[in-house]
């Protein structure tokens, strides 16, 4: 490869500009200065270019070189990325912190995986046949529990030869070789792939299933699609990153990209002490065993802080193609918007509202329309990516850009409300002004897998708290006592609704993970204790009466004494409340029947 | 590397001032300037061809175009570190400014640091027992943390600092290799004054470390303070295995200075004129808080800023509490009724707790009965807000429990004396005092064992 080479010229923070480099490619990755800084080109005018660059520039001096590499910034795609830390531009951590201690130096250069394990690799080819781009080729148990499939790139089709057999190899080693009547590609295990294309598919699909979480409010009330997008904004403090880190643990997808961008150190930490340990709900392996992290954390450069969200989403599509459902969460992406704003600030372009560029709407929609559910290129399996996206609007104001332009490309709105957050409640999700518009498109799939009457329930219950929230701006005026028992049944209802089923403590051993039984069990029997106090005092029964009973305190503390696979419990809580209603019944009116 | 010098400035621009034909300047680089025989420090900002933007310490008052004259250093900002620190008392830029001597053996250190990588972090979990009950129930601090105190101006921030400062320790662990880094930006000299005498009194002089910038040094100096102390503080803390105490003051003049400086350099300002990079630059100090595998030292941050007009969606404390892992909110109203520490519960928070707390660490019953506190003083807001409408004696009876509940918990529990050092177990039963206002039937958080156990009905 011939190598070009420019002169640098200026230099601001981690903008710098080059000159004699009309050969450069845009967004080619290049090396800057003498200590060879990682850049990635970023605009290009007559023979200059401009660079931002993924390490400090402290040190940096007009004149010193800028290299050309030939080469997009890409990822490395193949087996030896589940389990990794890297940071923004694919630099596995711990690799990092072997070559060079515990403090990040520069202008590092090292593999994104490891080139010297040997895979167990069962080859499906043999010598002759036709392939194509996407098709399977060969599998790799990567852990215990994921197998990695091996495709054909996109774009390389053909006949192969000389294809080995099955055995142990490394990623690098060349496994056939593909003749497409001219050319000849050597066929290895591992793929490059430019992180700010969206990688080719054969078709979208519709969404029709939900990505199961386990968290009560979501589930129930305001579900994500498997392929979906969704939207978490909140202040500080309010819950954004241990929702992710919930989903990360407890969703139903087969891989997890965990994006930290422009977040805490020890939020990653966190994840890294604490997944090896968790144990998935579904197979019983421990949950690192399916994760992968991108650990661009706050003071970590801020170019790669932007790139950090094309890396995850590109590795994320990469295993969407293998067939699998990926569910890819990012926090927070305001960092990531800041970062555009500060590159864009240092190239002096016109800012829009509140110094973002304009193209920050542009980029964004881009980013959320990599989530989708496609029928994959090569091998027609079905393979998803879904995009939680946490959004930390200044002063917890939702009306700021990042907020209002990532609400259009999402279709889940989890708003997180700095006085439920206040008090504890958590998670706190507001469940006014939260919203999912995927509900028509999964009811179905409810109404089969969980029970016909899923949907029914919960739109009482959301019934139920909207028509608390009027009585609440009554009851904030006159107090509670005015109100008729109707009413203060209602309010009550609403608030076992709210303390026993939203709010989920997520260091709870017991519920911090809910199964879709235990969700409708739970709200069933609580809506039933609605409909039956509700007759009680049509009956003339005094609301005194039924709150004394322990019945509601029973319901209340449902979700902490009701394990997951104990959930018949439920059944016998169902007894205790029917015959505590009779008794009532019984007492008023002195004749019982079956209500 | 040689040094290279020039004489003679192109432009001079609030704290900026720009040269040109200069050569062969590195990015970051330090510079002497030296006026009439008086000598300042300042950094290059920018390169761009042959001129060099710099910004300096000291501010530009006084320089000429045509005498001012330039060395550039060749390295960036560093400070000379060795234990020798100890005791002693440094300029905003880490010069010596007591009677002691110059530091003579040392190493050099930029004060930029390098970022701790995410995968060399060791989670805190170890907990600090400040005798403060109010942060020990509900906000414990965690070894390794940076945990701010949001306060504003006539606040008794400071005095809360120096008692926890005075009180903190480990449980069942000797005070060990304590050390304190204090960083003051742009406080007034009596402030610094009562802290450092307050460290005198307790006899921790010796293990203090500290950087002034006052009220009437120069501004733009403040830029490097709490990077020159984040820097001693990374030495103690992980070269010399030393627990390290960062306390920085105030965090609002800090960032008063990096918007002059950014006004100056004509950026772009975000929200109230404060540059858009606010976020990570705080971010570049803050994240220098933590503990690091196979290390013995930690540095746990205290910084103390003052909101503007009390609002806590400043620009300010919104980008730092986005960045700490919790924060103390001092609360005016309270302090008006004589509440001290007046911490104010519902906004405050600590986001390392729930990794060291409970059995094994402080008592089996702190993460439900921290829950179930904040739960009901959030209800008491609610119900004083009813009761100043309809009037207290119109609340339903379970309504005046939690005014009652309301009133002992600020009395009681929050309320306590500066000198007054609670043991946790201390304040945890003052909790159940508390609680005791309340049915039990309210104790929704609390598991129904821990109820048994600990809970009495108070009756007065
Ligand atoms: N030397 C001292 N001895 C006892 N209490 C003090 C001392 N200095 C300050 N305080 C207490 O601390 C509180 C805050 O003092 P401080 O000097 O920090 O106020 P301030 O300067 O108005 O606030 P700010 O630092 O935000 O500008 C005061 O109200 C006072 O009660
Ligand atoms: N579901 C939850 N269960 C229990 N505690 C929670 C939950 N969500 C948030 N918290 C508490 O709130 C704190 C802040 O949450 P975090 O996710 O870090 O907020 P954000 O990312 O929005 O700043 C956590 O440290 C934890 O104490
Ligand atoms: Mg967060
Ligand atoms: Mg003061």
């Amino acid at each position: 490869m011939e190598q070009k080479t420019g002169k640098l010229y200026m230099i601001n923070g981690p903008v710098v500009k080059a000159d004699n480099t009309s050969s450069f490619m845009m967004h080619e990755v290049v090396r800057v200065g003498k200590i060879g800084l990682i850049g990635e080109i970023i605009s290009l005018e007559d023979d200059r270019a401009t660079i931002q660059i993924y390490e400090e520039t402290t040190g940096l001096k007009i004149g010193e070189p800028v290299r050309s590499s030939g080469k997009l910034l890409s990822v490395m795609l193949g087996p030896g990325m589940i389990g990794n830390v890297y940071d923004g531009i694919q630099r596995p951590l711990e690799v990092l912190r072997n070559r060079s201690g515990d403090f990040l130096k520069r202008g590092v250069e090292v593999l994104p995986i490891d080139f010297k394990h040997e895979w167990d690799t069962e080859i499906l080819i043999k010598d002759g046949d036709t392939v194509k781009p996407g098709q399977i080729i060969a599998t790799v148990d990567e852990t215990s529990s994921f197998t990695h499939r091996i495709m054909i790139p996109p774009g390389v089709s053909g006949t192969v030869n000389n294809v080995r057999t099955s055995g142990r190899y490394t990623v690098d080693t060349v496994i056939a070789e593909i003749d497409d009547g001219g050319d000849k590609y050597n066929l290895t295990m591992f793929q490059n792939w430019p992180v700010r294309t969206p990688r080719p598919y054969k078709k979208r699909l519709a969404v029709d299933e939900p990505l199961i979480t386990g968290q009560r409010v979501i589930d129930t009330f305001f579900p994500l699609n498997k392929g979906g997008a969704a939207c978490i904004p909140g202040g500080f403090g309010t819950g954004k990153t241990i929702l992710q880190h919930q989903f990360a643990k407890w969703s139903d997808a087969d891989v997890i990209v965990y994006i930290g961008c422009g977040e805490r150190g020890n939020e990653m930490t966190e994840v890294l002490e604490e997944f090896p340990e968790l144990k998935d709900p579904r197979n019983g392996k421990p949950l690192m065993e399916r994760t992968i992290l991108i650990a661009n954390t706050s003071n970590m450069p801020v170019s790669a802080r932007e790139a950090s969200i094309y890396t995850g989403v590109t590795i994320a599509e990469y295993f969407r193609d293998m067939g699998y459902h990926v569910a890819v969460m990012a926090d927070s992406t305001s960092r990531w918007a800041e970062a555009l704003r500060e590159i864009s600030g240092r190239l002096e372009e016109m800012p829009a509202e509140e110094g973002f560029p304009p193209y920050l709407s542009s980029r964004l929609a881009d980013f959320y329309e990599r989530a989708g559910k496609v029928s994959a290129l090569g091998n027609e399996s079905l393979g998803s990516v879904s995009i939680i996206g946490a959004v930390s609007p200044p002063g917890g104001d939702f009306s700021e850009p990042v907020t209002t332009h990532t609400k259009r490309f999402t279709r889940c709105f989890w708003a997180l409300d700095k006085s439920l957050a206040n008090a504890r409640h958590y998670p706190a999700i507001n469940w006014l002004t939260s919203y999912s518009e995927n509900i028509g498109d999964v009811k179905e799939w409810y109404s089969k897998t969980v029970s016909r009457d899923f949907f029914k329930l919960r739109n009482e219950a959301l019934a139920l708290l909207n028509e608390d929230d009027r009585l609440q701006q009554i009851i904030k005026l006159v107090g509670e006592d005015v109100l008729p028992d109707d009413q203060k049944l209602t309010v009550r209802a609403a608030s076992l609704i709210k303390i026993g089923f939203l709010q989920q403590n997520s260091y709870s051993k017991v519920d911090c993970f809910a199964s879709l039984n235990k969700q409708y069990k739970m709200l069933k029997i609580m809506l039933v204790f609605y409909e039956k106090a509700r007759e009680l005092i049509s009956l003339g029964v005094a609301i005194s009466e039924i709150l004394k009973g322990s019945i509601l305190n029973t319901l209340m503390r449902m979700k902490e004494e009701v394990s997951n696979d104990n959930v018949e419990k439920i059944t016998a809580i169902g007894k205790e409340l029917e015959s505590f209603c009779m008794a009532l019944k019984k007492k008023y009116s002195g004749k019982p029947d079956n209500m | 590397m040689p040094v290279k010098e020039y004489i003679g400035l192109s432009k001079i621009d609030g704290p900026l001032i720009f040269i040109k034909k200069v050569k062969n300047i590195s990015y970051n680089e330090v510079v002497e300037i030296t006026y009439k025989g008086s000598s300042r420090f300042g950094q290059v900002v920018m390169l761009s061809n042959d001129t060099a933007v710099i910004q300096v310490f000291q501010g530009t008052e006084g320089l000429s175009i045509d005498k001012t004259s330039i060395r550039f250093l060749g390295r960036p900002l560093e400070i000379k570190l060795s234990e020798d620190i100890l005791g002693r008392t440094f300029n905003g830029i880490g010069m010596p400014i007591d009677e002691g001597s110059r530091i003579i053996r040392g190493e050099y250190r930029d004060i930029n640091g390098e970022p701790i990588n995410p995968a060399s972090r060791m989670y805190p979990r170890n907990y600090i027992e400040t005798g403060v009950s109010a942060i020990d129930l509900l906000m414990t601090v965690v070894r390794g943390q940076k945990l701010p105190i949001f306060s504003g101006n006539g606040l008794p921030h400071n005095r809360l600092a120096v008692q926890i400062t005075r009180q903190a320790r480990i449980k069942g662990e000797e005070r060990g290799r304590f050390a304190i880094v204090f960083a003051a930006m742009g406080i007034k000299h009596d402030s610094a004054r009562y802290i450092l005498s307050s460290f005198e009194e307790s006899g921790a002089l010796k293990n203090v470390v500290t950087f002034l910038n006052l009220a009437d040094d120069p501004t733009i100096e403040r830029i490097a303070t709490p990077r020159v102390a984040l820097t001693a503080a990374e030495y103690l803390a992980f070269e010399k295995g030393m627990h390290v105490l960062v306390i920085m003051t105030d965090m609002t003049n800090y960032c008063e200075a990096l918007r002059e400086l950014s006004t100056a350099r004509g950026e772009v300002p975000s929200r109230k004129g404060y540059p858009g990079y606010l976020y990570s630059d705080l971010a570049s100090m803050y994240e220098r808080a933590g503990m690091i595998k196979g290390k013995k030292g930690s540095i746990t941050q205290l910084p103390i800023l003052s909101m503007p007009n009390d609002d806590i969606t400043h620009p300010i404390p919104d980008l730092t509490g986005y960045i700490t892992e919790g924060q103390i909110v001092l609360d005016r109203d309270l302090y008006r009724k004589g509440v001290y520490p007046p911490i104010n519960i519902l906004l405050s928070l600590s986001r390392l707790m729930k990794d060291s707390i409970g059995e094994g660490y402080t008592r089996l019953d702190h993460p439900h009965v921290y829950s179930q506190l904040f739960a009901a003083y959030s209800r008491v807001h609610e119900v004083r807000a009813l009761a100043s409408i309809i009037g207290e004696e119109e609340l339903i009876d379970l309504d005046k429990m939690y005014m009652k509940f309301g009133k002992a918990f600020e009395e009681e529990f929050i309320t306590q004396g500066e000198d007054e050092n609670r043991a946790m177990e201390e304040t945890l039963d003052i909790a159940w005092k508390v609680l005791g206002y309340l049915p039990k039937e309210e104790l929704t958080r609390i598991s129904r064992d821990e109820i048994e156990r600990f809970y009495n009905k108070r009756e007065d």
